[in-house]
């Protein structure tokens, strides 16, 4: 029996100590405010994408509650509440995500800054990951151009429609599975076709995404097209964060979760209640502000050189 | 057979695809920041031996295939099918042509086979790693010659041709490796 030994070498611990370390004195000669959130939650996100996992019911009369895929809406009642400029390192959970790059229970970083839109913020993560890798520059890629450049099609302004990409997947990606919207296309072609671009590439942001993809960013004009005013943050073609120029509106954000729940019917999952706590805080709208969540364990994971989430983590999830 | 779902794919785990028999080698979960997930999994077609490469949306699931492999030993061949037993039943199974696949070169009676088992029927013959076998046939060797560690060619009682040293003579039985056909020792008599 030697699963009952860590998965991360002594050394990789070590490092993850210093890179803690780290972080908060980045963000304390920042003047970012650390806060702590609840890590199990009366709801959870909408998104069709994320599936929580469920805390059993204590007795009959307790409800179920979920623990965090993020710590994103309690961080943004703290905002709504007053609080400022936040960070805070969380354990985040999300069921069946387990791979090489995945392990269920993670480590995110998030942090928000207000009055601030997503182009400040991807300077500032960066700053961030050019100090923990020791690296200088990055590239920022919107996303239409991205996917002309590798695929020659820009899939905001061409007459892009789903049998066009279906056709593009299966010429680039094979076989292509069955039941993808569009959306799932895009995603299908961005994981297999792009990303891998972008290996020897650095530090790159793709930003500018297409509307349906705004998650909970807002919607901007960039010469002349609607995009969702978030970014994604690739080092060596390794995804580690994800910003948005948060959409302060609540009435935007209730439709986003009537709409995220439309597709979970579609698609025969349960639909998830809206969090009313966070709809309200957001009532009178939130403070303008820009937030990112970042995988701390694949950052340490790049820092280290090491290719597997496990390596990082002192037990994963098969030791767990 | 039970359907698994993509986040139980693990290596060794046999599927249906395409109404044919697959091991899994490979799972590998890939997921953009936010949106669809993937799995891209390596799978090695049973009855070909072909590996295939499939991508498919996380949560999909394929159909569990009824396959087994378990320890046979071969009694004989009476050209179109190869039969081996159960040592613990003594319950036959034959094998066709296709199953036994290059390993028919390797067959040797008594000896014990991995066979894979697709709906009870074999699929599949798989040789031990190493194998004595007799040498019924090659050309003296020549006293001497042995320190400059020349080979030559030997017939050997299953049929299959190796290269051994100078040294080894007809009637001698010989340890192969039938990963790759190489001569690894002289067999000790027992």
């Amino acid at each position: 029996m030697s699963e009952w030994r860590p998965s991360a070498s002594l050394e990789a611990l070590n490092a993850r100590a210093e890179l803690l370390q780290h972080l908060r004195v980045f963000f304390a000669a920042r003047g970012v405010l650390e806060v702590e959130t609840p890590q199990i939650s009366s709801t959870t996100v909408t998104d069709p994408a994320i599936d929580a996992l469920c805390v059993a019911n204590a007795s009959p009369q307790a409800p179920q509650r979920f623990l965090q895929t993020s710590p994103e809406y309690h961080m943004k009642r703290l905002i709504a509440a007053g609080v400022g400029d936040i960070f805070q390192v969380a354990r985040a959970f999300r069921q069946g995500e387990s791979g090489r790059r995945h392990n269920p229970e993670f480590s995110l970083l998030e942090w928000y800054r207000l009055g601030w839109d997503h182009a400040a913020l991807m300077r500032e993560v960066g700053e961030l990951i050019g100090e923990v890798l020791g690296r200088t520059g990055w590239q920022i890629w919107p996303y239409a151009a991205l996917f002309q450049r590798v695929l020659g099609i820009d899939p905001l302004r061409d007459q892009i429609d789903e049998a066009r990409l279906e056709a593009l997947a299966a010429s680039r990606v094979g076989d292509v599975p069955g039941g993808l919207d569009g959306d799932g296309l895009l995603d299908l072609l961005m994981s297999h076709c792009v990303e891998p671009t972008l290996r020897d590439a650095g530090i790159v942001f793709v930003t500018d995404f297409p509307p349906s993809q705004s998650a909970l960013s807002r919607l901007i004009s960039v010469q002349g097209s609607t995009v969702a005013a978030r970014f994604e943050c690739y080092v060596d073609g390794i995804e580690v964060a994800n910003g948005y120029w948060e959409q302060s509106d609540a009435d935007a954000l209730r439709t986003r979760f009537a709409a995220d729940n439309a597709v979970r019917r579609q698609r025969g999952l349960v639909e998830r209640m809206p969090d009313e706590r966070l709809l309200a805080a957001q009532g009178p709208g939130l403070p303008d502000c820009a937030g990112v969540a970042l995988g701390v364990d694949r950052l340490l994971a790049l820092q280290l050189g090491v290719d597997t989430l496990s390596e990082v983590i002192s037990f994963d999830w098969s030791r767990a | 057979m039970p359907n698994f779902s993509t986040n139980e794919f693990k290596s060794g785990l046999k599927v249906m695809l395409d109404g044919e028999p697959c091991s899994i080698l490979e799972n590998e979960f890939v997921k953009p920041g936010k949106g669809q997930a993937f799995n891209r999994v390596k799978l090695r077609n049973l009855k070909s031996g072909r590996v295939w490469e499939r991508t498919f949306k996380s949560g999909d699931s394929l159909e569990g295939a009824d396959v087994m492999d378990v320890e046979l030993e071969y009694s004989y061949t009476d050209g179109e099918f190869w039969y081996f037993m159960d040592p613990s039943t003594y319950e036959q199974y034959s094998a066709d042509r296709d199953a036994v696949g290059d390993t028919g070169k390797w067959l040797k009676e008594q000896e014990r086979y991995e066979i894979t088992l697709y709906n009870g029927s074999p699929l599949a013959v798989t040789p031990p790693n190493f194998i004595g076998l007799e040498i019924t046939e090659t050309d003296p060797g020549l006293k001497g010659d042995t320190a400059q560690g020349g080979s030559k060619p030997a017939t050997l009682s299953t049929g299959a041709v190796v290269r051994v040293p100078l040294f080894i003579t007809e009637g001698e039985s010989i340890r192969v490796d039938t990963r790759t056909g190489e001569y690894v020792s002289r067999a000790s008599k027992n």
